[in-house]
């Protein structure tokens, strides 16, 4: 019988969504040092309600449930969506929005490996367009914020919708910057005037920054790790930065430098983390490049145009309906072929 | 240092694909080559190379002397068996071979007689005699692709003759996990390679000599070196890094050429041979010894990993033992590495031409891979694949039968070198899928050509039928044609007779009608005639029909003139030019056809011949 080969050196799925979720932690440290211990508990909630639902599909779908739910992809899609989620976000709204993910965007399509679209933007985007008012108010950073909810009360507030007597709803959210930005544009302030806003921090948001700066760090090593390539995360940094420059450059008084784009909103969780899921992502190098390059623009062209603050997710689903053409049009030359 | 700044360099600066497992080729360098103990009995498959079933020589019984030719080759594709030793024959019969079948095939079982005794050497002075003479001594010498490719050499060395070789390529890699055999042949046996080398390139004729050796060999590298010393052959260290031992992929390495996938390494005047290969050539031409044995590697799960000088047709048993014996956690035997060996059917199969290395296995040693998860298109496969193919792409075709999209991925640029099911996270067996799509390809390849062979000819059938049918009907019409002409005549004659007598009487008037009426139908006929010729006559030039009615002599000159332009920019056909023209067309496409059918046939011996190469 030929069953060769008999050994193997490759990482199991377990170990590589291990590692992504190993890099999210300190990104996930720092969101809650900005904005409370809250994000923790959306997390929980988000990864319980992934696991249950991925189990019960699973036995519905008659598969094996263990490895299934031993792969961890269910619980990086919980993960990505909550922290995709604007903190102190209600509950039911973050286990509707991870039922979409799991049930809807991937098992339904045949579950892991299957799935055509990111899972996790899936159910972003389904909250998004539902949900537009609770999606696009967030909590002010703790730093910002006129009072300070403990992590107790931000606990009872997920699950009730009740702050403590002395506090009002408004005390304790704010816009995003990019949020501010789009509606302040459009009252024809310039952005010198709009940027001395007390939200907006020395490029991007003020504390929203760190969070940044905890996902380079988190997609660093990912990529010394060999979980990613350099391709995704540099092309769509790249293109990010290159067309926003480019905007900048023509009129620095409305629109925002690309600094502002890479350190604003879901940029760097989508270059290391979102963009990067293998699945519902393109293979080839080149492809890679296209694709994330696409996601890049895309991104930009919905903050500055579209009808949302964010543009990450609908970048991200838009690119992912044209990875079969990517895929078909960028295959690597093959040994012993003329291109 | 460098192993860290390795780590940290981006997959664009690291040009090489391939893997680099474990190399566990240290365990069977600790001891020298030994010479195995004179086993009991040898069984020698008479199909131990690729190609025709040699012809037996020997009877049941008869005596044979160490060397003395067994079987003789059976057309080009072939190699001869010889006794690894003296002795009986003890039968002819099917025996179990190592094969991944695991199917017996027919073998020659000799009892030696323990005397050992050669029979009449001759040795050749290859530097002196015909090339012709070396090759034809080469045919019967059974010397053939110690790589594990099993190819016959003559037929290496003679077709390339014909083909100008500029470069021999030694294949002295071996890149596969655990095998030492090349290793320690050329720690051991430098001179006798090297000499093998010249004689090789010599019969091939070729300018230069490039020995590819692994980074990981340096004792051998350095017994080459030795062993070069004022000899116009050069060594080419390779990164240690399978598969770099594909016949390919060296190349590639040590010359920078990139054999086009559908040429033969021959065509780009490059000819690779195996290290233990060119060692038989010169042991065959200096001491007149034919291919009674080769180093094989024990090693894995036994007690002393090691090498042995083993005849053709030990049995493996007597091998492990000679290694200390197998550890007694032994499940099975693997032929050749772990990348790409087989599970041997039973231990009791006879050690071959092709027995580079036998592995004994253990669950220890290859854990069971853990069951298969889902693809998630994370694309390792297709950055470590040193084809460069895009096996996640492949399995998905594969595994959904769509074939015809496989082989536009370059499904049969796939070595099976294993690589992409090596590094898969999913644990998919990836090369298995490919083995079957390539299967299933070549049946349903077969299984068409059949088809349009019957239905080519039912085709020509039915046109035979059709033209009999028409060729009948012609001759019926001739024939009718025939009765009318002569009943007109008949008619012409009794009217001229009618009007000499205008008296005429009414049998002759009746007559007189008939012929009228086949006159009148003949001038139809004719006319119809004309009617088509005109139209023909139209057609032959080509153009439309243009107004016939009388112009003036301007008009006409204006149409002449119109016709020649048109005839000049090839519009305009001459008369015999549709026929011409149609002919042409038609002997275009034969020969379209011809010239296709005969680019695949090639392409396909080119397959084939590119898969013996692989390992050799």
């Amino acid at each position: 019988m030929n069953r060769s080969p008999y050994i193997s050196d490759a990482p199991s799925v377990s170990m590589i969504m291990l590692k992504v979720l190993l890099a999210l932690v300190p990104g996930i440290f720092a969101y809650a040092w900005i904005y409370g211990g809250g994000i923790l508990v959306t997390i929980a909630l988000a990864t319980l309600t992934a696991l249950a639902a991925e189990a019960a599909l699973l036995k519905i779908r008659q598969r094996p449930i263990k490895p299934h739910l031993m792969d961890l992809s269910a619980v990086v899609t919980a993960w990505l969506l909550a922290l995709a989620l604007p903190p102190l976000a209600p509950w039911w709204l973050i286990v509707v929005g991870t039922l979409f993910a799991i049930v809807i965007a991937k098992q339904l399509y045949g579950g892991l490996g299957y799935n055509p679209f990111n899972p996790a933007m899936v159910g972003y985007a389904v909250l998004l367009i539902s949900f537009p008012l609770i999606m696009t108010k967030w909590s002010a950073p703790l730093i910002l914020a006129q009072t300070k909810l403990s992590f107790l009360d931000q606990l009872y507030f997920i699950f009730n919708q009740v702050l403590p007597n002395d506090i009002k709803v408004d005390a304790i959210t704010s816009a995003t910057p990019l949020d501010y930005l789009k509606t302040h544009l459009k009252l024809n302030q310039t952005l010198s005037e709009i940027s001395q806003a007390p939200i907006f921090g020395v490029y991007g948001a003020k504390g929203g920054e760190v969070v940044t700066g905890a996902y380079l760090l988190g997609g660093l090593y990912l990529i010394q790790q060999r979980i990613i390539g350099w391709h995704l995360p540099t092309a769509f940094l790249g293109a990010l930065s290159a067309i926003a420059l480019v905007f900048y450059v023509a009129n620095p008084e409305h629109f925002a430098s690309p600094l502002f784009h890479l350190t604003s909103g879901a940029s760097l969780l989508c270059a290391f983390f979102i963009i990067t899921d293998p699945v519902s992502g393109p293979t080839t190098p080149r492809g890679k490049l296209y694709f994330a390059a696409g996601v890049g623009v895309l991104t930009y062209l919905i903050r500055v145009y579209g009808g949302y603050p964010d543009g990450v997710a609908f970048a991200v689903l838009i690119m992912n309906m044209c990875v079969p053409l990517i895929d078909a049009h960028t295959q690597p030359r093959v040994f012993g072929h003329e291109k | 240092m460098n192993a860290i700044l390795n780590f940290f360099k981006p997959d664009f600066l690291k040009q090489k694909r391939g893997v680099h497992p474990p190399e566990h080729k240290a365990e069977s360098t600790q001891l020298p080559i030994a010479k195995l103990a004179m086993p009991q009995k040898l069984v020698l498959p008479l199909r131990q190379h690729i190609g025709n079933m040699p012809k037996i020589l020997v009877s049941v019984g008869e005596h044979v002397l160490k060397g003395q030719l067994l079987a003789t080759p059976e057309c080009t594709v072939s190699a001869a068996i010889h006794a690894p030793t003296s002795g009986t024959i003890l039968s002819i019969a099917d025996e179990i071979i190592p094969h991944p079948s695991g199917l017996p095939d027919k073998c020659i079982t000799l009892i030696p007689d323990g005397k050992d005794q050669w029979t009449n050497l001759t040795s050749l002075d290859w530097r002196n005699a015909p090339k012709e003479a070396l090759i034809a001594s080469l045919c019967t010498s059974g010397i053939v692709g110690l790589g594990g490719a099993t190819f016959p050499t003559h037929i290496k060395l003679r077709s390339s003759g014909k083909l100008n070789i500029q470069t021999l390529v030694i294949n002295a890699a071996e890149c596969e996990p655990y095998i030492t055999c090349d290793d320690m042949l050329m720690r051991e046996h430098a001179e006798e390679i090297v000499q093998g080398i010249e004689i090789a390139q010599y019969l091939l004729g070729a300018e230069k000599s490039v020995i590819g050796i692994e980074d990981n060999k340096s004792i051998a590298q350095q017994a080459m070196q030795a062993a070069l010393t004022g000899k116009p052959i050069s060594i080419v260290t390779v990164p240690t890094l399978y598969p770099s031992g594909d016949a390919r992929q060296l190349i590639h390495l040590v010359s920078g050429i990139e054999i086009p996938h559908d040429k033969r390494a021959t065509e780009m005047g490059v000819q690779v041979f195996n290290v233990a290969t060119v060692r038989a050539l010169y042991r065959h031409f200096t001491f007149g010894e034919p291919a009674i044995n080769r180093v094989v590697t024990v090693t894995g799960n036994v007690a002393q990993p090691q090498n042995f000088e083993v005849l053709f047709g030990t049995p493996l048993t007597a091998l492990t033992q000679a290694a200390g014996g197998a550890k007694p956690d032994t499940t099975h035997y693997i032929m050749g590495g772990p990348m790409m060996g087989f599970d041997l059917p039973t231990p009791e199969v006879p050690i071959t031409k092709a027995t580079n290395c036998i592995i004994a296995a253990s669950p220890h040693l290859f854990a069971p891979p853990p069951p298969a998860m889902p693809c998630i298109r994370c694309a390792r496969c297709a950055e470590a694949c040193p084809i460069q193919l895009q096996p996640q792409e492949l399995y998905w075709f594969a595994k959904s039968d769509a074939f015809e999209k496989a082989r536009d991925y370059k499904l049969f640029d796939c070595i099976e070198c294993g690589v992409c099911t090596y590094v898969c996270p999913s644990n998919i067996p990836l090369v298995q899928y490919f083995r079957y799509a390539k299967s299933e390809v070549i049946a349903a390849d077969k299984a068409k050509e059949a088809a349009d062979l019957a239905r080519e000819r039912n085709e020509f059938r039915l046109a035979r039928i059709e033209r009999e049918k028409q060729e009948r009907a012609q001759k019926h019409a001739e024939r009718a044609l025939g009765t009318k002409a002569e009943a007109a005549k008949a008619a012409s004659a009794k009217k001229d007779a009618a009007n000499e007598a205008p008296t005429t009487e009414a049998p002759i008037n009746s007559a007189t009608d008939e012929a009228a009426k086949a006159a009148k139908q003949a001038a139809i006929a004719a006319a119809i005639e004309r009617a088509k010729a005109a139209k023909a006559a139209a057609d032959a030039t080509g153009l439309a029909p243009k107004n016939t009615a009388p112009a003036n002599p301007a008009v006409q000159q204006e149409i002449a003139e119109i016709d020649a332009r048109r005839k000049n920019v090839g519009l305009a056909n001459t008369n015999e030019a549709p026929m011409t023209a149609d002919a042409e067309k038609q002997a275009k496409i034969a020969a379209a056809i011809a010239r296709a059918k005969a680019a695949k046939a090639e392409a396909e011996a080119a397959k084939q011949a590119q898969n013996l190469e692989l390992k050799e």
